[in-house]
């Protein structure tokens, strides 16, 4: 009886040994894992930062030889000279060119009514249609160039609330939001000024709109990077 | 009887980190609640044995039973998303304090008896 149960502990006492020093192995060994592991991935991560930087520098160094060799071959050649002002035209209507000229500056800032309660308190915030009528409206006035907060409108500017704010070229804003279009300064104005139009509605939700008429506006390029994935151009001729 | 259990646990320390045994990470849970069961056992036993109450059946089947068990109910509440380990960890832990309060009792009579 008294043997029995000295070997019955002694063998439980081993299995719980065994299990214990197997979990401590296991735990010590993860550990173990996890700081390797994360002092690799910093390296890796030290190792792209700078490649990535190289990588920026070497960008820079060939736009810049490129625009070099435009130079000098625009001055010998007649041919790349038409190229190199069809290049300059198209990236002015791209928007990748800083441009200046007379034009307008129209402020439009969010309403100061005093909230009542039970009122909608989003009547008197400036929302992102808008902002998007003014824009359609400067366009169809004849603008050249628009900017919203210094975000320069191109093709694929998005204008569109996100909660409070509104995001423009993935920048948010928040009131004032400050246009700077070139074009006909009385064109423009007018097109806003309109009995019934933009001004006057936008007056009525307490929306204050301002515009300033200058001869000198500068209107900054687009600062991103235009990168299509799937709009592939077509030459003639294809089948469409 | 604590000679016994002291070299048969350094014994079992030793073979386990000489076995190249190794436990995939993700089991470590299961196994740590495992070992909490089996050491409510041989708590339970060496109280059981003090009293005189011992009874070699029921403590093989409760080390091993209790060991699986936990180990299951903690896997089965992995899978449903409910934390059954923190039952299993709750119980076994408070019931290794009591046994360890019987046998601390027992110990200390003893020695004042003497």
């Amino acid at each position: 009886m008294k043997k029995s149960i000295y070997f019955s502990i002694a063998f439980v006492c081993i299995v719980l040994g065994i299990m214990l020093s197997t979990q401590f192995k296991t735990v010590q060994k993860s550990g173990e894992i996890t700081v390797q592991r994360s002092e690799e991935l910093t390296n890796q991560l030290k190792q792209v930062q700078s490649e990535k930087q190289a990588l920026q520098k070497q960008l820079k160094d060939l736009e810049d030889r490129i625009n070099e060799y435009i130079e000098t071959s625009s001055k010998t050649n007649a041919l790349t000279q038409t190229l190199k002002s069809d290049i300059d035209k198209y990236k002015e209507i791209a928007g990748l060119t800083d441009v200046q000229g007379p034009g307008i500056i129209v402020t439009i800032t969010d309403g100061k009514q005093s909230i009542q309660s039970g009122q909608n308190n989003n009547l008197n915030l400036v929302q992102d249609e808008d902002l998007l009528r003014v824009v359609n409206e400067l366009w169809a006035a004849g603008a050249e160039a628009l900017s919203l907060n210094d975000q320069r409108i191109i093709t694929t500017t998005e204008i569109r609330n996100i909660g409070p704010t509104i995001n423009v070229n993935s920048t948010r804003f928040v009131s004032p939001y400050v246009f700077k279009a070139i074009g006909d300064p009385d064109t423009l104005e007018a097109a806003l000024r309109l009995r019934g139009g933009l001004v006057d509605q936008l007056s009525t939700w307490g929306i204050e709109v301002n515009i300033k008429k200058s001869d000198k506006i500068l209107i900054k390029k687009y600062d991103g990077i235009i990168n299509f994935k799937y709009a592939k151009p077509i030459t003639e001729g294809e089948n469409k | 009887m604590i000679f016994v259990i002291i070299l048969s646990l350094l014994l079992g320390l030793a073979i386990g980190f000489i076995l190249p045994v190794n436990l995939p990470a993700a089991y470590v849970s299961y196994l740590s609640v495992a070992i909490l069961a089996a050491l409510d056992s041989v708590f339970g036993g060496i109280r059981s044995s003090l009293e005189q109450k011992f009874d070699n059946l029921i403590f093989i089947t409760g080390f091993f039973g209790n060991a699986i068990l936990a180990g299951g109910l903690a896997y089965i509440g992995d899978v449903l998303g409910v934390p059954i380990y923190l039952a299993a960890i709750f119980v076994f832990g408070s019931r290794l304090f009591v046994n360890f309060a019987y046998i601390r009792r027992y110990v200390v009579e003893r020695l004042r008896k003497k």
